[in-house]
């Protein structure tokens, strides 16, 4: 069913939107950039509706990658072709690589300071906290079926327990969870 | 010069870059496991302060891989390192726009997210639990990844506060 709603808009956004939208997106992004990137795409620009915007990102969340850079891919392309995807990832990476850069290089030369030592393994520890808290909390948003949150446990497990290589551990929990989404999306 | 060098971030990354699904965030116990103890380019802690700055930046997390690929080889190693873990999923993610109007209200693409997505969020939560060991600081610095991780779970705000005030507690707790 192709719906006329997902039809790219009349005025297409030019190479130059792209760019300048994506590059507002990476730059805004502190602390992730699932939030602005939404804002930026459905409201301040209109580029699609929040419907179309969250089929997208479930798809994304499927895939390899990261999710903002997938978007910007798909969005690039869907508007402006492979040239446009290209523009977009290069607009999305800018600023945040030479934010990177400048830190790395502060980092470099701050690295044998006792205190930005003290600091940077509390900012670790802290990170690490960040990434538990979100993928907890996106976990009970995905509301897994119970053979989902099996995989879940399991993988965590796997991973973080008996330290199992990530591609073994996928290829066994990977089948395993597709198995168990099947099951229970059928009839 | 180093383009041996090189060539081994480039293969890192851009194999990974392929299992990555969700992003970098389930990568950090395999990237760990190939820089800390497989090529012995990093110690564990330095790893973990890299993974900080990374996190702590603004921009997608895939800059794990960015600021691993410059601490070890410069500007170069951040372009090969960066290029390396964008561009394979990069080319899936092509595809599969193009596809997504004929697939999005398919059972395949359902099964594929429901079947997916608890098992990337799950190696997400490991890849927490194994970056807070990585930074060897002992039991304070479970307790902190434990507090941010409950508190970030538990408010809207942004999660960097949380980080913020996460530093404060770890830099008070080892002065006295």
């Amino acid at each position: 069913m192709a719906a006329p709603s997902s039809a790219p808009p009349s005025s297409s956004p030019t190479m130059g939107d792209l760019f300048l939208g994506f590059l507002k997106i990476g730059l805004m992004g502190f602390g992730g950039v699932a939030a602005i990137a939404r804002h930026v795409i459905v409201v301040e620009r209109e580029w699609l509706s929040d419907e179309e915007y969250g089929k997208l990102l479930g798809l994304c969340q499927a895939l390899p990658g990261a999710n903002t850079v997938n978007v910007a891919v798909m969005l690039g392309d869907r508007f402006q072709g492979v040239i446009g995807a290209l523009v977009s990832v290069v607009g999305i990476m800018a600023m945040p690589l030479t934010t990177l850069v400048a830190a790395a290089t502060v980092y470099d030369h701050v690295a044998g300071h006792p205190l930005a030592r003290l600091v940077l393994s509390g900012a670790a520890v802290s990170a690490a906290g960040m990434i538990l808290g979100a993928a907890a909390k996106l976990l009970v948003r995905a509301r897994p079926s119970p053979g989902g949150w099996i995989c879940a446990a399991a993988a965590m497990v796997a991973v973080a327990g008996f330290e199992m290589p990530l591609p073994w551990t996928l290829a066994c929990l990977a089948p395993l969870s597709l198995g168990f989404a099947a099951w229970s999306l059928r009839r | 010069m180093n383009g041996r060098l090189l060539l081994q971030i480039g293969w890192i990354f851009g194999s990974l870059s392929l299992i990555s699904i969700g992003g970098a965030n389930v990568l950090i116990p395999e990237i760990h496991r190939q820089v800390v103890e497989t090529h012995a380019w990093l110690d564990s802690e330095s790893f973990a302060r890299l993974f900080a700055i990374s996190l702590a930046a603004p921009g997608p997390n895939i800059m794990l891989a960015s600021i691993i690929g410059w601490h070890l080889a410069g500007l170069p190693g951040l372009m090969v390192a960066t290029v390396a873990i964008l561009t394979p999923p990069s080319i899936m993610a092509l595809f599969a726009g193009r596809g997504i109007r004929r697939w999005s209200e398919t059972r395949g693409l359902q099964v594929l997210t429901a079947g997916l997505v608890p098992v990337a969020l799950g190696l997400m939560l490991a890849s927490g639990m194994v970056a807070s060991r990585a930074a060897h600081v002992g039991v304070t610095g479970y307790a902190i990844t434990g507090g941010v991780g409950l508190a970030v779970f538990c408010s809207k705000r942004n999660p960097l506060v949380w980080m913020g005030l996460g530093i404060i507690a770890f830099v008070l707790s080892q002065s006295f």
